[in-house]
């Protein structure tokens, strides 16, 4: 069983495209995990069918009981996120800078501080129309934790690719190279980076890949829209020959992309257009790229 | 005002029209320009600034002190983030993990694990005539964006006073990092474009800026492609439409290169002269 995390830096360079691309390719061969909680768009294209749906609670919350509260004040001192403002005269928990660290429960000397674990969302796995496993997630509005989130999402797809003897585990990462990034990248076998050659796709492809050094990952690089800017093509061809990155293919700048999302449909299945043959031999030369 | 920049959805436009917005704002006054998208910060490369200043950004992590540990196991228990473990005679503390919340350092009975600053990224700050740029950069391997964005707005909050514009580039999504940008924001444009993915983000982004009480309009990048399902949404919802920026291979070509988009189109100067005219209604209105 193999792990392929498809990443990019920047959002909106083509990763959940390209990547429900690839699942239709895989077919049941494959597990598929959406580790972009907060926005997740995958089931647009792949139509899952909400098999299975869970909450998934993480975070936790302070919640004052104002019958027991003395008002020492000893609460908000504490509190480095400024969660406790006083209002109407009493000490007041604002969620949304509560962290959940505790820390006010252990001072109060009543014991009028409890911590309430949040619900930060669901997760659910799916089958899709091509005949593979979904796993997903929407994370609650303004939750905390993606990162955990990702995490649950990924430990899920991994778990049944194992039971059901599956190939691969594809997954679709988020933007940035934060918390829920890091998350979806620890413990993959191979990584897909996709790009476009702009200032900021280079940019953020450089700082991503810092990143996939940490980890020791493989990797190999996709760049979408490459013939909207020859200068930069080609410097993203250099970064990748220094970095010792594998090109795996160049995609035109094509609205097919955009009118197969609108069709809800993967490019791979859209007719016939200009990016299917090389998606096809991109997905090939990843699963090569992988076994070695 | 505060306007932030968001959209849920990654790569709608939300630093096309942040460093757009904020050049076509200081043609005729002053402006700050703050980059939030801590963790890939691109507006700089649409800009010709002069670097003015840079200072490193801490976080505070508590660091072990074997010698006044007396083992009792309490740091352990009071962390709610598993940033502290103890393993058999040694107190392991995972800085990544950590939220900064000082409960282990200041209730450890022996003061055996102090609060010692953790670099985390850095803020730069450039001027050139009329606009000020604010950059944040967190460090990679750093998975929180959240202090250094909370840093970055006390900083901007210390250095410039009120009336000024200013304008956030918001990082993509809506959790925890999003929050911490929009949360003091007087206006959020959302910036989004006309497909699936596009709405599917429009509507948590939309939910999410509900969530916060805030007050908001719609930015429609790519205008032409897709289908009209975002206007639909945006009239059922009666959420203002207040700029529809054309999908062309021009604007595509100006962007890869790091140029800004308004200033050769006018068809585009006119949708910017639309949004600068949609903020002063509403600055006028509070």
């Amino acid at each position: 069983m193999k792990e392929i995390v498809v990443i990019s830096g920047k959002g909106g360079t083509g990763k959940t495209s390209i990547t429900a691309s690839f699942t239709y390719l895989g077919g049941k061969d494959v597990v598929v995990a959406d580790c972009d909680v907060d926005a997740a768009d995958m089931h647009l294209l792949l139509q899952p069918n909400f098999a299975k749906s869970k909450d998934f609670y993480s975070s936790e919350i302070a919640k004052i009981d104002q019958n027991k509260c003395i008002k020492c004040g000893k609460c908000a001192d504490v509190c480095r996120f400024n969660a406790i403002p006083i209002i109407n005269e009493q000490y007041t928990i604002n969620s949304l800078n509560c962290e959940g660290c505790g820390y006010c429960s252990h001072v109060c000397p009543v014991d009028a501080i409890t911590m309430e674990l949040q619900n930060d969302g669901k997760w659910f796995i799916s089958n899709t129309r091509f005949d593979n496993i979904l796993v997903h997630a929407k994370l609650g509005i303004g939750s905390d934790n993606s990162g955990k989130l990702v995490a649950k999402v990924k430990n899920e797809a991994k778990k049944i690719a194992k039971e059901k003897n599956k190939n691969y585990i594809i997954i679709d990462g988020s933007p940035g190279v934060g918390c829920p990034v890091i998350s979806s990248i620890s413990g993959a076998d191979f990584v897909v980076l996709v790009t476009e050659p702009t200032v900021s796709g280079l940019h953020d492809l450089e700082r991503v890949y810092k990143l996939v050094k940490k980890f020791n990952i493989n990797a190999g690089c996709i760049i979408n829209k490459a013939d909207l800017n020859l200068q930069i093509s080609k410097e993203i061809q250099e970064f990748l020959k220094k970095e010792d990155i594998v090109f795996i293919a160049n995609l035109p700048y094509d609205e097919t992309f955009t009118k197969a999302m609108t069709a809800g449909q993967t490019i791979v299945e859209y007719g016939e257009n200009n990016l299917k043959n090389i998606i096809i031999e991109s997905w090939d030369k990843i699963k090569e790229l992988v076994e070695n | 005002m505060k306007i932030a920049i968001a959209s849920g959805k990654g790569g709608t436009g939300k630093t096309t029209l942040s460093t757009n917005l904020s050049n076509f704002f200081a043609e005729e006054e002053n402006v700050v320009l703050v980059d939030l998208d801590v963790e890939e910060p691109d507006s700089g490369l649409f800009l010709n600034a002069e670097l003015i200043s840079k200072e490193d950004k801490f976080k505070m992590i508590p660091k072990w002190d074997k010698d006044k540990c007396t083992l009792c196991g309490l740091c352990q228990k009071v962390c709610n983030y598993n940033a502290v473990i103890q393993l058999g005679n040694e107190i392991m503390v995972f800085p990544e993990l950590c939220h900064s919340c000082y409960a282990c350092s200041e209730l450890c009975p022996t003061s055996a694990l102090p609060m010692l600053s953790k670099k985390m990224g850095e803020l730069k700050q450039f001027k050139s005539n009329n606009l000020v740029f604010i950059e944040s950069r967190l460090d990679i391997g750093e998975e929180q964006a959240v202090p250094l964005i909370a840093q970055t707005n006390e900083y901007v909050d210390k250095h410039f006073p009120n009336e000024i514009n200013k304008i956030f580039d918001c990082p993509p999504g809506t959790s925890c990092p999003v929050i911490e940008a929009t949360k003091d924001a007087d206006f959020v444009i959302l910036v989004t474009e006309p497909t699936p993915f596009g709405l599917n983000d429009l509507i948590l982004a939309v939910e999410t800026m509900k969530t916060l009480n805030k007050i908001f309009a719609v930015v429609i990048n790519r205008y032409g492609i897709g289908n009209d399902d975002v206007i639909e949404y945006c009239e059922k919802e009666k959420i203002p439409i207040i700029a529809k920026i054309p999908n062309s291979r021009k604007i595509a070509e100006l962007y890869s290169n790091g140029k800004l988009i308004y200033k050769d189109i006018p068809e585009v100067k006119k949708q910017f002269e639309n949004i600068k005219n949609y903020i002063s209604k509403i600055k006028k209105d509070k």
